[in-house]
């Protein structure tokens, strides 16, 4: 489990993953991968999935159990076309459950 | 959701010889069956284009559908017997070392009849206490309990008994350590009827489990059971722990199991005069420390008697064992290559992909394609995106899940792979493909092979399948099964030899058929990364399966326990072949330095790509920038990557034409090179995190060439495969097809 707590100061790595997506880039900056590491590590209970609804084309978004065979919870609300849309969409929703706030970016 | 799944009985099949397919339809009356030859599987709409054959040889059908499970769970099966149905007093011991105590019922020992509920079981309670319970088909079920929980990952002396004379049924568990303050000897007795006898009582006796009215067995034991003995008298708790070893000429000894003996098959043995031999189903874990393993001896082959302990796990699959629904013979006009049934009803479908070889003792062609089927098992059903947490971690991206990708995680029973846990946490030694594999599929979409079409394996190998048909390079396709068995002979009649993407797991017996054939004279095409790493053995018996023990290193999913390093199909010592003295770099030249899921990066030619040793693979390639596109992570650097080390057996000669240079940090350095971890060790910053484009020389006029990256065939085909990916494989090809020796 990571130790490290997401807060408002890392609002210039929200920036900098945005730009990234935007870039196609997968570089980042050790205080992004930092943010990142804990936004994607941690239990699987809740954790987000993208649902393949038509290959490479549309996706939908999911929630796994923590236990092998357990429901995923399909989040009907959400739609997405494009990847970049997505990994921003799950990266507000992590930053509100991580902070409490809504990333206002 | 999957309406079809299916499996066939071999992987390689040659002309004239039959292959068998088993099938199963949920909810669907009808299916169709069309031959296929697989050509390019993956569906990404910017790569080639997904295609196959449709071959004209009639399988038969429509097929009527019928629903066939599979039953997962290993335990131990001996045949019903008279020594058994003459049984009245009776005492049963073993010991036992729970993993999931307390999740359920579980069986130690058993004589029942599941129509009736008449015998005797001895088990785990919900609680996991000791229980023994009692019936004959005119009594109600007598029950016993210690009500002491048995606690996990210890070895416990258990018993359960019945004094016919006096109706007294009692159970006593002791473990084999003690601890100051922990309350964990029992003993309880209980009446029963007197005089009850054993004879009406049609049944197996069983271990690990009981049979069940409705499937084969119930109420699966997770954990180790040693020495199991069956006695024709009752017994008291004074004696239990030394009637684990008692005499075998003792007179009221109805079975004494010794697991010691046969680790490497799927009998078990019992030493007593009775000779209750029986068999495991589902291949539980053998070769496994017991309760008398000290640190003494590591190889189970030196001191088997520490290793009596066989591990269950109530989602051990070996063979899902259904009725076969089709056969077909393969025709000799049929061409060697890799051929799927194509499963369908209406938009449902499923692939069973099968090798065709070329017909037995010789080749067909110059090339050989040689379809790693052993790492196909090595990831059969791989859970890794829907049961690891951290798998986004290392992939830099959401996790995708696909409709077959639901299925699998609703459908444990599957059976499981090297990179998965069983339920109680211990690792997977052993994985066969006599079941569904899921994602050994054209069109399926993986986790692990990078933005962009994010293939993996069997998929990802048909991008170069693609290429040698945009070639329209003749070739014939053998399979690790078949190199396994067969050894150099399979390969020396061809000029060049072809791996596929990932050509990760492999058997002693295909390492020194492939170093025969490099040092023959050969000319291998490693078009692959993190090939070649750990040593696996096939059972000597068993068709289909295969053991891995990630011993000591390597990046893995688990560690296995002290003592459990060596194989109990065959007693070799695998894990990374590195550590087994025979790193990847003697064969290709490079061995595995890192991975990573998100993107792949260009090689960068180096000075040496100059020589003229290398001029044939760079005719017609000016740029210097080698691979900036891709399907496999935009790159074709990347996914898994190698690297030249001399000191891990790298050629001295061999030429290092190209390298990455920079990677990102989902990229680290491997567990193995990491000796002390250290600040600095991703992609950005680790000089050692690299892709090495390698050639050399091998004697007789032999040459490999390693592209040492998975994602390399994923850049073949840019541009309709006018790239200079494709022109440097393809030079490669061509030359080494020159039979002029290097």
């Amino acid at each position: 489990m990571n130790r490290y707590q997401i807060s408002e100061d890392d609002k210039v790595y929200a920036a900098e993953f945005k730009r990234n997506l935007d870039a196609g880039c997968f570089y980042h900056s050790p205080g992004l991968q930092r943010v990142l590491n804990v936004m994607r590590g941690g239990r699987k209970a809740g954790k987000y999935v993208l649902v393949i609804r038509e290959p490479f084309k549309r996706w939908g978004l999911a929630r796994m159990s923590e236990e092998r065979a357990g429901p995923v919870e399909i989040l009907h609300e959400y739609e997405f076309t494009d990847l970049r849309q997505a990994e921003w969409t799950v990266f507000r929703l992590r930053w509100r459950e991580q902070t409490g706030k809504e990333l206002d970016l | 959701m999957t309406q079809i799944l299916g499996y066939a009985d071999r992987i390689s099949v040659a002309p004239g010889e039959i292959i068998q397919f088993m099938v199963s339809c949920d909810q669907l009356n009808n299916y169709d069956v069309t031959l296929v030859r697989v050509i390019q599987g993956d569906i990404n709409p910017v790569g080639p284009g997904y295609q196959e054959e449709r071959i004209p040889i009639d399988l038969g059908g429509p097929f009527q559908g019928r629903f066939q499970p599979i039953h997962a769970g290993s335990y131990a099966l001996i045949d019903d017997s008279p020594v058994c149905r003459k049984l009245s007093s009776f005492g049963m011991v073993a010991a036992v070392w729970p993993t999931t105590p307390g999740r359920g019922p579980q069986t130690i020992m058993a004589r029942r009849d599941p129509k009736t509920g008449a015998g005797f079981e001895l088990y785990l309670d919900e609680t996991s206490a000791l229980c023994l319970a009692l019936s004959s088909d005119t009594q109600a079920t007598v029950k016993v309990s210690t009500d002491k929980p048995l606690i996990e990952k210890h070895w416990y002396a258990v018993a359960g008994t019945y004094d016919a004379q006096t109706g007294e049924i009692s159970v006593m568990q002791q473990p084999l350590r003690r601890y100051p303050k922990v309350d964990d000897v029992g003993g309880a007795s209980s009446s029963a009827p007197a005089q009850l006898s054993q004879a009406n009582v049609a049944a197996p006796l069983t271990l690990a489990a009981r049979p069940s009215r409705d499937r084969p067995a119930e109420r699966y034991l997770n954990g180790r059971i040693d020495s199991p003995r069956l006695f024709s008298r009752s017994i008291d708790a004074n004696e239990i722990i030394n009637l684990l070893d008692v005499d075998t000429a003792q007179p009221d000894l109805v079975a004494a199991w010794d697991f010691s003996i046969g680790i490497s098959t799927d009998r078990i043995i019992d030493v007593s005069s009775h000779q209750l031999h029986g068999h495991l189903i589902n291949l539980p874990t053998r070769g496994v420390t017991g309760r008398r393993w000290c640190d003494e001896e590591y190889n189970w082959i030196r001191h088997p008697d520490h290793y009596g302990a066989i591990h269950f796990h109530d989602d051990d699959v070996y063979d899902a064992g259904w009725n076969v629904d089709f056969s077909f013979t393969i025709p000799s006009s049929l061409h060697s290559g890799i051929y799927a049934a194509r499963l369908h009803a209406g938009e449902e479908e499923y692939y069973v992909p099968f090798c065709v070889r070329p017909p037995r003792g010789r080749a067909t062609e110059a090339v050989a394609f040689l379809l790693p089927t052993a790492s196909y098992m090595a990831y059969g059903n791989n859970r890794i995106g829907i049961d690891v947490s951290e798998t986004e971690l290392v992939c830099g991206r959401l996790i995708q899940l696909s409709r077959l990708d639901l299925f699998m995680n609703a459908h444990p029973e599957l059976g499981l792979c090297f990179y998965d846990l069983h339920s109680d946490g211990s690792g997977v030694y052993y994985s066969s493909r006599l079941r569904p594999i899921i994602d050994m599929q054209p069109k399926f979409i993986g986790h692990l092979g990078g933005v962009g079409s994010n293939v993996w394996q069997f998929n990802a190998d048909t991008h170069i399948l693609g290429w040698l048909d945009k070639l329209q390079q003749p070739f014939d396709v053998i399979t690790d099964e078949d190199l396994n068995q067969e050894g150099v002979s399979l390969i020396q009649g061809y000029q060049v030899v072809i791996t596929g993407s990932h050509p990760e797991y492999y058997s002693a017996a295909m390492l020194d058929a492939l170093h025969a054939f490099t040092e023959g004279g050969g000319r291998l095409m490693y078009l692959g990364g993190n090939g070649f790493y750990w040593r696996i053995a096939f059972h000597p018996e068993l068709p289909g399966v295969i053991e891995c023990r990630k011993s000591e290193d390597g990046i893995r999913a688990f560690a296995p326990g002290p003592g459990e390093f060596y194989a109990s199909f065959t007693g070799e010592y695998t894990g990374l072949w590195r550590r087994n003295g025979r790193a990847p770099n003697t064969l290709v030249g490079v061995g595995m330095v890192s991975q990573g899921f998100d993107i792949s990066s260009p090689y960068v030619r180096t000075e040496a790509s100059r020589d003229a040793r290398a001029g044939f693979i760079f005719q017609g390639v000016e740029d210097e920038i080698i691979g900036d596109f891709g399907l496999s992570g935009g790159g074709a650097v990347g996914i898994e990557v190698d690297a030249a080390n001399h000191e891990w057996g790298t050629p001295p000669h061999a030429l290092v034409l190209a390298s990455s240079r920079v990677h990102t940090d989902v990229y680290l350095m491997v567990p193995e090179d990491m000796l002390d971890p250290v600040p600095g060790l991703g992609g950005t910053e680790a000089e050692s995190i690299r892709g090495d484009m390698v050639f050399f020389e091998t004697s007789n006029g032999g040459a490999v060439f390693s592209a040492s990256s998975i994602a390399w065939a994923g850049s073949l085909s840019h541009e309709d495969y006018n790239n200079n990916v494709a022109k440097i494989t393809t030079n490669v090809l061509r030359r080494f097809l020159d039979q002029t020796p290097f």
